[in-house]
């Protein structure tokens, strides 16, 4: 029984109850969209049909980010306000990342190029692709883990903080 | 992040002209968008996906919190989305029939899987918790989004241009 506990806090030096009932809220978010809708929200097809406002390239243009372009906005407006709710009542905002621009800069690059090549990214494919039992969403999770899973690992390695 | 076409001149509309929004379909479309975002906002603030060190320390294995997130995540929309689709109904704001999510399989689904990989495991961002990390007062978290926005139009730009050299069209 102790041997457990050590492994619990071993694996888990934060606990996991927040980790849960945030999952949980992340779901249930997703799940009160598509009640309403129909509609999978992933948070990534966001970056296409924004860039429908200004960019006249063909690809930006497809009505599918045209017609969904409105509500994408409106969904990561909420999703910023949510956020910035639960860290003004718990005392969390202003809280800010002490990894590198460069980092941050770079991997969002990578991140925009992966995700819409991808067709999703840890929300739609993560979240709605498999909770669809999507074969090509857990095949994209799959891929995107272990990869950034041995890229974390090497950047550490390297000395690279945080 | 700059066009590559040359600013309009008024006679070809920009956008939009013919296609009737998704949201119209019925008023409270928006608020209920919204309502589902700050849900999802509020968890990924409780779960500290806003947080890119809470993220890349999943990764390094330091602690694994991150995959009771997916999990939970997971587990509801799963029963959702599987009760609803089994329901044989349509949503009720939009009449679109209840179904699953189901991206078409080739090749992109993998390379764009490994290039996200590799950007999520050098910063600890993903889209969702970037817009979160924004709502927690995370300023610095812009040079992420900006970034993301320019990976978003690299890969539509080559796409659109390699997509032209292979089967030539009206120059735009």
């Amino acid at each position: 029984m102790h041997e457990i506990v050590l492994l619990v806090d071993t694996l888990f030096p934060r606990g996991w109850e927040h980790y849960l009932f945030g999952g949980l809220l992340i779901g249930l978010g997703t799940a009160v969209i598509y009640a309403g809708t129909g509609i999978h929200a992933g948070a990534s097809t966001f970056l296409e049909s924004t860039l429908s406002y200004g960019s006249k390239l063909r690809r930006f243009q497809q009505p599918r980010f045209i017609a969904s372009r409105d509500w994408r906005v409106v969904f990561t407006l909420g999703i910023v306000a949510g956020a910035a709710a639960y860290s003004l009542v718990t005392g969390e905002f202003g809280w800010t990342t002490e990894v590198q621009p460069w980092r941050l800069l770079l991997g969002g690059v990578l991140i925009g190029i992966g995700t819409r090549l991808g067709k999703g990214c840890t929300s739609g494919h993560g979240v709605c692709g498999v909770g669809s039992g999507s074969r090509a969403s857990i095949l994209n999770v799959a891929i995107f883990m272990l990869v950034a899973i041995g890229v974390a690992q090497f950047v550490f390695a390297l000395g690279v903080r945080p | 992040m700059t066009d590559p076409t040359p600013p309009e001149r008024g006679a070809s509309p920009m956008s939009g002209a013919g296609i009737i929004a998704e949201h119209e379909s019925h008023p409270l479309f928006l608020p209920l968008v919204f309502l589902g975002g700050a849900i999802f906002g509020v968890g990924l603030a409780m779960s500290q996906m806003a947080r890119p060190e809470i993220v890349l320390e999943f990764l390094q294995f330091r602690d694994l919190g991150l995959l009771f997130v997916m999990g939970g995540a997971s587990v509801v929309v799963g029963i959702t989305f599987w009760a609803l689709t089994l329901s044989g109904r349509s949503a009720p704001m939009t009449g679109k029939r209840f179904g699953r999510r189901l991206k078409s399989m080739d090749r992109d689904v993998i390379v764009g899987g490994g290039i996200f990989g590799v950007g999520w495991g050098l910063s600890g961002i993903c889209p969702g918790a970037a817009y979160a990390s924004l709502g927690i007062g995370n300023v610095v978290i812009l040079y992420g989004v900006l970034g993301m926005f320019i990976g978003a139009y690299l890969q539509g730009y080559l796409r659109e241009t390699r997509a032209d050299a292979a089967a030539p069209s009206p120059a735009d």
